[in-house]
């Protein structure tokens, strides 16, 4: 009996020093959290501050500059061009945000329907979303251009509703709603998908339910679908917003701001100020204006989040 | 009494028929409108990088929408006298450099926040959620300044260093979600076995967390390869561009735009990220929703 029990001693394996750090939790969850955190601790949060820091100085990419206070900003204030870029920011992510959530939403409820070939239907909708956003813009600046436009093409020649071409991005407010076009475009595949997923979790006895009740296809919209929809809405809404906000490719793409800075974001402006023009501190400086912006976005996020937490009585978990 | 049985017959019928014709209307028809408009972008893409120049600008005699005789001039001349294969190698090194790098650090992360609970690991999770809400559009002109000082200007790596923090935050997030469903009963059986917490994670958490590894994976290579700002900030030499800009800013040239060899490169450009997302559409897509249900 008693050489039983040292023989199950004698099994068990003995870990050496290094074993046993890495089986200590505190020095295990530091080793583990280390890569994650540092990587985003050096190229994110400092460069925040950086970003900040260097909004108050006059660097340009040949110098470091010196700290100049709000001077940056004041010339922001006075620069008409700024305040174009502002304007059409808000108005781009305003208009793009409104008719990507219209019509994923319209999308997200056909798709919730019985239909043959769903996979595959859903694979090729994600399509827009997938593509590198810089090469279908081009595509959208080849669908835009003035001479060979298709949709030119179409109007004026199979059509005949129109005289002339379109001209799409050769005047201000033609370009500005080209350019929201293509983002509501490139949008409604991920706004579609993401609600998709939401209307499944929704059962279905609550829909039979307001049916035995009479309810019109209209009412069981607005008090069954839609506030149960309402959190996952609200969480891809607030992302929806914050990329959109903060677009750079679609505008760089396809005008560069053009024609007359008319279709500048807060994003394209900032780099042509700051990378091509060499003004890094008055590029941060146009960069950081937007955090305000994002920092409202983000609280709506967390207390969208928050309250759905407590509507559905979830823990901490 | 007769007349009753009929019209009970005949009722159903006809709300069948009408909810088919209905069904025709309300469903299919706005249905086939998304995809129509959603898809013909690429549709136009591809018929113009198969299309000879003299098809490409007369409508008047070709029909727009076909080719009548197609043509790989575009793409020959693509390949072979511009430096798109360069540009499709560096692009693809960095994206599986950066997809390496970031899951390797989300998954220790994930690791030891939902598993290695700890006293404020929820923060520790939400800081890093927060991370993701911080777009590329601030951070590029000071990271600009870093990569300058660091001496990684115009090197792949300052793209394989910087790519991550974008990417580390969602897969992050992405695999505590997975984690979580895998039950804890598992990995306390292997604690009581005498396994250490390494050879949990190895052998038991991460063969079990596949299915997520390969979407968090998936993810981050399309987002790598789809970068634009980083990339068009921290390059400046043709060789070591990546595609996305290496075709706005290489092929767009002089007044005349090539718009056949710009759409073949588009399209190209577009292909490996097609291609495996398309193998993978199922894990793209339930990870993509489950991301947006947490």
């Amino acid at each position: 009996m008693s050489s039983a029990a040292f023989d199950w001693r004698a099994a068990r394996h003995q870990p050496g020093w290094l074993a046993r750090l890495f089986d200590w939790k505190p020095f295990l969850i530091f080793i583990c959290l280390l890569p994650a955190v540092g990587l985003l601790m050096v190229f994110l949060t400092y460069p925040l501050g950086l970003g900040i820091w260097l909004s108050f100085t006059d660097s340009t990419i040949a110098r470091p500059g010196a700290f100049v206070g709000l001077e940056n900003f004041e010339y922001l204030m006075e620069d008409p061009v700024f305040w174009q870029a502002v304007f059409y920011s808000v108005f781009y992510t305003g208009v793009a945000t409104i008719g990507k959530f219209a019509l994923g939403l319209w999308l997200a409820l056909l798709l919730n329907n019985h239909l043959p070939f769903k996979t595959i239907l859903r694979a090729i909708i994600l399509l827009p979303w997938i593509v590198p956003t810089v090469l279908s813009a081009i595509a959208f600046w080849w669908i835009y251009d003035p001479q060979f436009s298709i949709l030119s093409y179409v109007a004026v020649d199979v059509l005949g509703i129109r005289e002339r071409n379109f001209d799409f991005l050769g005047s201000e407010w033609p370009a500005r709603w080209s350019l929201i076009a293509a983002n509501i475009w490139r949008g409604i595949p991920f706004v579609a998908i993401s609600l998709l997923a939401g209307l499944q979790t929704i059962s279905p006895s609550l829909y039979e339910a307001a049916l035995l009740d009479g309810a019109t296809p209209w009412q069981r919209f607005r008090f069954i679908t839609f506030p149960l929809l309402l959190p996952i809405l609200a969480i891809v809404m607030t992302f929806s917003i914050i990329f959109t906000f903060t677009d750079f490719q679609l505008v760089y793409a396809i005008t560069r701001g053009g024609p007359v800075n008319s279709t500048h974001l807060m994003a394209t402006l900032a780099f042509q100020r700051g990378i091509p023009g060499g003004q890094l501190g008055e590029g941060a400086a146009i960069a950081v204006s937007m955090i305000p912006f994002l920092v409202f976005a983000t609280l709506f996020s967390y207390f969208a989040l928050a309250r759905r937490k407590w509507q559905q009585g979830e823990g901490n978990d | 009494m007769a007349a009753a049985e009929q019209s009970a017959v005949q009722a159903p019928e006809l709300l069948s028929w009408d909810s088919k014709a209905r069904r025709v209307v309300v469903l299919y028809v706005p249905l086939a409108c998304f995809l129509l408009i959603l898809l013909f972008p690429f549709y136009w893409m591809a018929v113009t990088s198969f299309k000879p120049n003299a098809e490409l600008y007369d409508y008047t005699t070709h029909n727009p929408f076909w080719i009548t005789s197609p043509t790989l001039d575009h793409i020959r001349k693509l390949l072979f006298e511009t430096s798109y294969p360069r540009w499709l190698w560096t692009t693809m090194l960095v994206a599986f450099a950066a997809t390496f790098i970031s899951l390797f650090a989300s998954v220790l992360a994930a690791y030891a926040i939902q598993r290695l609970r700890f006293r404020g690991s929820q923060y520790v999770g939400l800081a890093i959620y927060l991370a993701y809400l911080v777009p590329p559009s601030i951070l590029f002109i000071p990271l600009a300044t870093m990569v300058v000082q660091l001496g990684l200007f115009d090197t792949p790596f300052a793209l394989i260093l910087t790519y991550p923090t974008f990417l580390i935050p969602f897969c992050t997030w992405l695999l505590i979600g997975y984690f979580k469903s895998i039950p804890y009963e598992l990995e306390e059986c292997a604690l009581i076995d005498g396994a250490t917490r390494l050879q949990i994670l190895t052998k038991i958490t991460l063969p079990l967390a596949v299915p997520g590894l390969i979407s968090a994976g998936i993810f981050a290579f399309t987002l790598s390869w789809n970068e634009f700002i980083y990339a068009l900030a921290f390059i400046q030499s043709s060789e070591n561009k990546t595609v996305p800009v290496a075709i706005l800013t290489e092929l767009v040239s002089g007044d005349v735009y090539q718009w056949g060899a710009l759409m073949a490169g588009a399209l190209l450009g577009s292909l490996p990220v097609a291609i495996f997302y398309s193998f993978f559409v199922d894990y793209y897509v339930s990870s993509l929703t489950g991301a947006v249900k947490e």
